[in-house]
């Protein structure tokens, strides 16, 4: 049953995630994102992280990609047209990133051959309780510094997207 | 039961990110770009809690917590660039906003 | 039984009477505003307009099914599709009732309780943004796309002082499962006081009440938050143009949206489907009473002389309310129904309570909407979410 599960969805990610990069309308690749980002969230589940896969959902697939809709919607930015591109880039692209992903692949294979299984339910510690206890006692500097951090976006993204003053 | 072996996770979370990698650097709208950053992202993240059920410790969500949380500032302040950059030039192909190159 | 039949049959159960909820929630609506507007209401087809549901869904799918040439097809058909899944699954997580034990199985009545239930419910409303925006877009109208825009831009900022009037309670019931918060508004204080959200010490969670439903209401776009879909400023916004089933599947999406977040509402705050004063004094026989009341009312009405054409449906009705006060007597099936009674009686309270708002309340104008959002009910969340914080720190 796991491994049917993680198969369906890993499968979902992928083929969202090669979607997004072929589709020529970034309305699609934004959709294939959220597809992405909601087949991570069960993958996450079954790995026993419930907070994060909660959290994926709301804050990644539920504003961030929100933002990005928003903005592709209001510069109605039309479908890309192919034009000129580099004979290196198409006759070495596809070639070079499989080996790329093939070297990768093997050094995860090689240097992890003691990994356990997965299985749903393995790992308990990944509820709200324990991530907030960890979150808010031996991480609370990085908490601290990373809410000034969003403070500093959104006076960032204020200033920049604000109608200029004549 | 058999369960599903950890290095498959890894291997998926490799893959999503050589996507990303290939989507940055071969597509010219610059918010396909920008959502190929968020693909890698994403891969790394399923990278860290994949090895936080490895050493059934918490830490690992923690990271991926905080990456979520800095990737969720970063869409914020380089969308906020990307309108900008619309508003001047008009276009959303990052090849043509190239006037400092000689 | 099976684990998987029993969640099925559950499923079937909730399914079948949440949409005859809607379906009848709309007709509840229409009478009730029109009540308050001093007119009838659907009064022509079948007793008090009782059938103008069933002729809504007539009519709604035997309507041509237009797709117009310019939309973008994939979005257009899969907006409306997303928006009601969405919408229908968020009610998974709430808890009816009590534990009850049928076919020799002890099991409860909510579909699946989950350790993150609250979570589950923010995350589902935040996705739901997307059925609307995209609808807007889809359309290729510039009035659905400033009306999806508007609705999604609203959604999504009052979101943020719904999850922090959520977490007051939160801080409070120290759990995120909503079947837990349920039972941590058990017990009565002094005897008569129920331990519900609203009177728990240390800091009872009125404001967290206040916040919450008027940020409910901005969530579901009703009034006084409706403007992305006032028919007369936006040309009915994102839905313009959708026509027959794809427009009863927002509907539908909407009202859906509206029982979940009443059933959050309860569940949060109003103790869920516990009663009202402890079962020692006597709370088992009120919804008996309640009934038999109903059912001596419509009795009254229906025998009136002056009723000379309809004189049969009121005490018809009233038969049926004699015989539901009858069953809710039988100690037998109490366990199982008296929990679903009170959860009944305080979200449908709640549901009167949006309905009497729309016919009470004008609009507001959206830049008034979005300014209360950021500047009056996002710092009031947070500082009674700082005070509850404060209050549990000091005291427990």
């Amino acid at each position: 049953m796991d491994v049917i599960l993680f198969l369906i969805f890993a499968a979902i990610a992928v083929v969202c995630g090669l979607n997004v990069v072929i589709q020529s309308h970034p309305i699609s690749s934004a959709i294939s994102l959220i597809g992405v980002m909601g087949a991570l969230a069960v993958l996450y589940l079954l790995l026993g992280a419930e907070f994060l896969a909660a959290a994926q959902v709301i804050v990644y697939a539920g504003a961030v990609m929100v933002l990005f809709v928003f903005v592709i919607m209001l510069l109605n930015a039309g479908a890309e047209i192919r034009h000129g591109r580099s004979l290196i880039a198409q006759v070495l692209g596809i070639p070079l990133l499989f080996t790329f992903l093939g070297l990768m692949l093997y050094f995860v294979q090689h240097m992890l051959p003691g990994t356990p299984d997965v299985h749903f339910g393995g790992f308990k510690h990944g509820t709200a309780l324990d991530v907030g206890r960890a979150l808010f006692t031996q991480y609370l500097l990085p908490f601290e510094v990373v809410s000034v951090l969003i403070l500093i976006a959104i006076l960032g993204a204020v200033v920049l997207a604000q109608k200029e003053m004549e | 039961m058999p369960g599903v072996p950890l290095s498959w996770y890894l291997i998926l979370s490799a893959v999503l990110f050589s996507l990303g990698v290939a989507g940055f650097l071969l597509r010219r709208n610059v918010i396909t770009v920008f959502m190929s950053i968020e693909l890698m992202l994403n891969g790394v993240n399923l990278s860290f809690i994949a090895f936080s059920y490895q050493w059934k410790q918490v830490n690992g969500h923690i990271f991926s917590f905080f990456v979520m949380v800095v990737a969720a500032a970063e869409a914020a302040v380089g969308l906020a660039i990307i309108l900008t950059v619309f508003k001047n030039r008009s276009t959303l192909n990052i090849d043509e906003v190239s006037s400092l190159k000689d | 039984m099976n684990f998987f039949l029993l969640s099925l049959i559950k499923a079937v159960v909730v399914a079948f009477v949440l949409l005859t909820t809607l379906a009848y929630l709309q007709w509840v609506e229409r009478k009730v505003i029109a009540h308050i507007q001093v007119r009838i209401g659907p009064s022509r087809v079948g007793p008090h307009g009782l059938m103008q549901p069933l002729a809504d869904v007539i009519k709604l799918i035997t309507k041509e099914d237009l797709i117009p040439p310019y939309v973008n097809k994939f979005l257009y058909l899969a907006a409306p599709f997303f928006a009601v899944t969405m919408a229908l699954i968020s009610i998974s997580v709430i808890p009816f009732g009590g534990p009850i034990h049928i076919f020799g199985d002890n099991t409860w009545m909510q579909l699946a309780d989950l350790n993150i239930g609250v979570l589950f419910i923010l995350a589902v409303s935040s996705v739901s943004v997307y059925g609307i925006a995209l609808a807007g877009w889809a359309s290729n109208n510039k009035y659905s796309l400033m009306g999806g825009l508007r609705s999604s831009a609203q959604m999504i900022s009052y979101e943020l002082p719904l999850s922090m009037a959520i977490a007051a309670p939160l801080l409070l019931a120290n759990t995120l499962s909503l079947r837990h918060i349920v039972e941590h508004q058990e017990g009565f204080y002094l005897g008569f006081i129920p331990h519900w959200s609203i009177f728990q010490t240390p800091m009872p969670q009125i404001f967290s009440f206040i916040l919450f439903l008027i940020a409910a209401f901005a969530e579901t776009n009703r009034i006084p938050f409706d403007l992305p879909e006032a028919e007369n400023e936006l040309v009915a916004g994102y839905h313009t143009e959708y026509s027959s089933m794809k427009f009863a599947a927002f509907f539908m999406a909407e009202y859906s949206n509206m029982v979940t977040v009443c059933a959050m509402t309860t569940t949060l705050f109003l103790g869920g489907w516990l009663p009202l004063w402890p079962a020692t004094a006597g709370s088992n026989f009120v919804p008996a009473i309640v009934f038999l009341l109903a059912g001596a009312i419509a009795l009254y009405h229906g025998l009136n002389p002056v009723r000379r054409r309809d004189g049969f449906t009121l005490p018809v009705v009233a038969v049926v309310f004699f015989v539901l006060a009858a069953v809710f007597l039988i100690p037998a099936l109490q366990g199982a129904l008296l929990p679903l009674f009170w959860f009944a009686a305080k979200t449908g309270t709640l549901l009167f309570v949006f309905i009497w708002i729309r016919g009470t309340l004008p609009r507001f104008r959206y830049d008034q909407l979005m300014a209360f959002a950021w500047k009056f009910m996002f710092p009031v969340a947070v500082l009674n979410l700082l005070v509850t914080g404060l209050m549990v720190a000091l005291f427990s």
